[in-house]
């Protein structure tokens, strides 16, 4: 018990503070960096809670695949410091205020909530809970349209990033944009059908 | 644990991603800020799963983390599309729905 | 069938013709629209013959049927239908209207030859000559009113056919708005008879006026007067006659039939018509008399100096008109209508004259370029002399009879009417001579080169032009076509004016005062209940004053003979003389510059502060612009949420959220 609770708090600080690196840090290589650590310190929270398939698919997937993901764009397009513009604007004080607002709506919504079994660790489970195979038995039978429309869901997105990262003749011998965006309408030369 | 304190360490994260979403200028650390109020939705969701004993949640949770990872493939495609044809990389440059 | 079926077959006839000629001018090879737009009206002549016939076999009492076709309106109080009245006043306009325009439309076939509105004007023509009838036929105020608006609009249509030229545009909107105010009268005259009679219908009204009104009753009396405001737009006399000479615009058929023989009378046959109000209104009549008898002067004075051929016969119409509206208006009713008659065969037939000289002349109608026609149109010389002989009341022409019966009544009834016969006998003078102006001006003298050309066998032609602003003209739709008529060669017009000319010689038959008065006979059973029906001069009287109207107009064309035949250039130092006189008759007694400064300035003043201060300030400024200046506000308040900045919408949307939880937990605590 008091092993849980510790590793609850190394994980909840480990999280905290992974989450404040990506919002602070400057340079948005470290912020991934930072969101990694984050990743991580939830799939140590994940298996906390008995879910242990999510936690290992968290670790591999998020962190492992989708991180790395993002690392590879962040060093394609240079990830530059952010540029000291007009900082002091409204939105920089209010938009903490708000969100802090929010949060502390949040506590107050689940601290002083009616529900009684959110003071306790949770009902009884049995062994194979959050197991692979619990989680598998779920997905294929009673959630197996919205694991279905999931791989859907990947298909497309696959397919929309081909379509929106894929190179257009014609549009790269320009100099650097300033001012209004141009117009992006494609030579006569092609077209915009989609070929997969 | 009691499972509350899960909620609240969740809300908090939410927080600080919400704060990032407002504040930060490059569009790759608002996604990743997106990414984590995603996060952070799906530890409340595995705490209430683990609160009710039903496994439920924890599916709904993994069907998260696959719309995040679709999510940000679009995310990041526009990012580099937007790289490609010469845009400044910031937020508030992207202003075209003004009206 | 009956004499009322007859009446529809007469009104059936040129509606028929012109939905024809309308539908399928298209595939009318030629001038075949002229010709069938010819035979419809032929058709509603014979159809007017068979009226009469069946009509005069029954007793004389009986002459006046009414058929209704439908009821327009049904109302608690009474029925406004579409019927006709067949009474002898109403057959014998129709007789006159339709005989006299199948003679025109005959002549048109020739005159409108190669025109490129060719079929446009005949189904036009067709047109005027339903609503005519239709004017004619009404039994009831209502319809009268249609047929008075439709006949308005023919006469529109028909002044402005050649529309691209300005001119005529211009001469057939003045004709419209003052027809307008003309209707304006008549309607109001509606109005008042219905309210206090409680009918529309002619006989009806006619029958209860006596019982509601009571003689010079005032409402009666203003009935009266909108009644002849009515009448004289139409017929163009004081103070509504400035139209009638703009509107020599049109071609010389539409002259010859809307502004000699058909829609002028109609203020005289809506005069005679409503003779039951004027009689228990006698100032009202009075106002008539002298208002005909005072255009009856006028015009003959202003017709002396005009030099454009076409507008002497527009002022002898005018004032000719004027003495129709004298006989009506001192109850001398068969006597004005027996003018009407003999004033449509001459006055027609003057016109046919004219268009076969413009012809000649190759479009232009200024008198002072023409000469010595005499041999080279023998048949327009003939029948052109004839029909101003009918009209200067020349010895045993129809004219004579005519005019000098209207006089001799009016001398008879005494009082002041003495006067206004005096001064009918000082116009007949004046007609005299410049009827026989005109025919000496013409065809006297020596020949102009046109008519030397003609005597050569070979038709002038000139450029086209405007013949009162001599601009430049093409020969395409809108513009008369290019080619001119006169009528020696021209069976078609040969045709209808000989007819004309022996009437104009021999239409005096029914009228000879103690002979033959079979036409006050025949309207007899229309007008005897009438005050004055028994009032007849005597025939020996009657015989006295067509011997003075002989001499008169004698004399007159004597004058004429020696200004212009025998002593010619004597006019040009008489006008050099009397410069000042000379220069008010050619402006016409400048009714057009009064009515300019009095009415047209006023309104266009108006317009344009109309448009000036009210459209352009008031509306689009103040109304619109404030309306839209509002809206834009408002939405340029709410406009100023869409930045398209990203954050900002985040912000809000962070916002909201927080808002909203609030809310539930504070309303679940």
């Amino acid at each position: 018990m008091w092993f849980e609770q510790v590793l609850f708090f190394v994980a909840g600080i480990g999280a905290l503070a992974g989450a404040l690196g990506v919002v602070m840090l400057r340079n948005p290589f470290y912020s991934v960096l930072a969101l990694v650590a984050h990743l991580i310190a939830l799939a140590v929270l994940f298996l906390l809670l008995n879910a242990e398939f999510l936690a290992a698919g968290q670790v591999v997937v998020y962190a492992g695949a989708v991180m790395v993901l993002y690392l590879f764009v962040v060093a394609y397009i240079g990830g530059a410091d952010e540029p000291l513009g007009p900082e002091r604007s409204a939105l920089r004080t209010l938009g903490p205020l708000f969100a802090a607002a929010l949060g502390v709506e949040l506590c107050i919504a689940f601290i002083a909530s009616g529900l009684d079994a959110l003071d306790t660790t949770g009902a009884d489970i049995s062994p194979g809970f959050g197991s692979p195979a619990g989680i598998g038995q779920l997905l294929l039978t009673r959630f197996l349209v919205a694991f279905e429309a999931a791989s859907f869901l990947l298909l497309i997105a696959a397919v929309g990033a081909i379509v929106l990262a894929r190179r257009r003749r014609g549009l790269e011998e320009e100099g650097p944009a300033v001012g209004p965006p141009r117009d992006r309408t494609p030579s006569e030369t092609e077209t915009l059908e989609v070929r997969v | 644990m009691d499972i509350v304190w899960f909620l609240v360490l969740s809300a908090f994260i939410f927080v600080i991603g919400a704060t990032g979403v407002l504040t930060r200028r490059n569009p790759l650390v608002v996604l990743l800020c997106l990414e984590l109020m995603l996060n952070a939705g799906n530890l409340a969701l595995v705490a209430f799963s683990r609160m009710h004993g039903n496994e439920g949640g924890q599916v709904f949770a993994l069907i998260v983390m696959v719309i995040a990872a679709c999510e940000v493939v679009i995310g990041l495609g526009i990012i580099v599309a937007m790289y490609r044809n010469r845009l400044p990389i910031d937020v508030d440059e992207m202003s075209e729905l003004r009206g | 069938m009956t004499a009322t079926s007859y009446g529809w077959l007469v009104l059936a006839f040129p509606l028929a013709g012109m939905l024809v000629v309308s539908l399928s001018w298209r595939v009318l090879p030629g001038r075949l629209a002229g010709w069938i737009a010819s035979a419809a009206i032929l058709g509603s002549f014979v159809s007017a013959i068979l009226a009469l016939i069946d009509m005069q076999d029954l007793p004389a009492e009986e002459r006046h049927l009414v058929d209704s076709a439908w009821t327009y309106a049904a109302t608690a109080d009474f029925n406004a239908d579409v019927s006709i009245l067949i009474d002898p006043l109403s057959v014998f306009m129709c007789l006159v209207v339709s005989g006299v325009s199948f003679l025109i439309h005959v002549y048109s076939v020739a005159y409108m030859t190669g025109d490129h509105g060719h079929a446009r004007f005949f189904a036009y023509l067709n047109y005027f000559v339903f609503s005519m009838l239709l004017l004619v036929l009404a039994a009831n105020f209502v319809l009268l009113i249609v047929g008075w608006a439709f006949v308005g609009a023919a006469s529109y249509l028909l002044i402005s056919f050649w529309y691209r030229r300005s001119t005529a545009t211009h001469a057939g909107i003045k004709a419209f708005v003052m027809n307008v105010i003309g209707d304006v009268g008549l309607v109001i005259a509606a109005f008042l008879l219905l309210d206090h009679t409680g009918q529309l219908d002619y006989l009806g009204v006619f029958e209860r006026a006596p019982e509601v009104f009571s003689t010079n009753d005032s409402t009666i009396v203003w009935a009266c007067i909108f009644i002849l405001v009515g009448a004289f737009a139409k017929s163009a006399q004081l103070p509504l006659h400035t139209w009638l000479p703009d509107a020599m615009e049109g071609p010389t058929p539409v002259s010859a039939l809307i502004h000699a023989a058909t829609m002028v009378t109609a203020g005289v046959y809506l005069i005679a018509r409503c003779f039951p109000l004027f009689d228990l209104a006698p100032t009202a009549a009075d106002i008539g008399a002298v208002i005909g008898t005072a255009t009856l002067v006028f015009a003959a004075t202003v017709a002396l100096v005009q030099t454009d051929l076409k507008r002497v016969i527009a002022y002898s119409t005018m004032s000719q008109i004027g003495y129709m509206v004298l006989g009506v208006s001192a109850a001398a009713y068969g006597a004005g209508l027996f003018h009407l008659m003999t004033h449509a065969f001459f006055k027609a037939l003057l016109f046919m004259g004219a268009g076969s000289i413009i012809g000649a002349m190759a479009g232009i109608q200024d008198m002072d370029r023409m000469g010595g026609f005499r041999r080279a149109m023998p048949f327009t010389f003939v029948t052109f002399t004839i029909g101003a002989l009918a009209l200067a009341g020349f010895p045993l022409t129809a004219g004579w009879f005519s005019k000098d019966e209207i006089l001799a009544y009016t001398l008879n009834r005494g009082g002041g009417f003495v006067v206004l016969g005096i001064a009918g006998y000082l116009g007949a003078a004046l007609t005299a001579f410049y009827a026989f102006r005109m025919v000496f001006r013409v065809f006297s003298g020596k020949a102009v080169p046109e008519a030397e050309e003609l005597e050569q066998g070979h038709l002038a032609h000139g450029e086209p032009q405007n013949p009162m602003t001599g601009e430049v003209e093409d020969t395409d739709v809108g513009f008369p076509g290019p080619e001119h008529v006169v009528a020696e060669r021209s069976w078609p017009m040969k045709f209808a004016m000989a007819p004309l000319a022996v009437l104009a010689l021999v239409a005096g038959v029914v009228g000879i005062p103690g002979v033959t008065d079979t036409l006050e006979h025949f309207l007899e059973p229309t007008f005897e209940s009438s005050t004055y029906a028994e009032d007849h001069p005597s025939t020996s009287s009657e015989w006295v004053g067509l011997a003075a109207g002989a001499i008169i107009s004698i004399a007159g064309i004597f004058v004429a003979f020696t200004f212009y035949v025998r002593r010619r250039g004597i006019t040009l130092d008489l006008r050099d003389r009397y410069r000042r006189v000379h220069d008010f008759l050619w402006h016409k007694w400048y009714f057009d510059e009064l009515y300019d400064a009095v009415f047209v300035r006023p309104a266009a003043t108006a317009g344009s502060f109309g448009r000036r201060v009210i459209e352009t300030d008031v509306v689009q400024g103040f109304i619109v612009g404030g309306a839209t200046g509002v809206v834009r506000a408002g939405t340029s308040f709410a406009r100023a949420i869409q930045t398209g900045f990203l954050r900002a919408y985040a912000l809000l949307l962070f916002f909201g959220a927080a808002a909203l939880l609030l809310y539930f937990l504070i309303s679940s605590s």
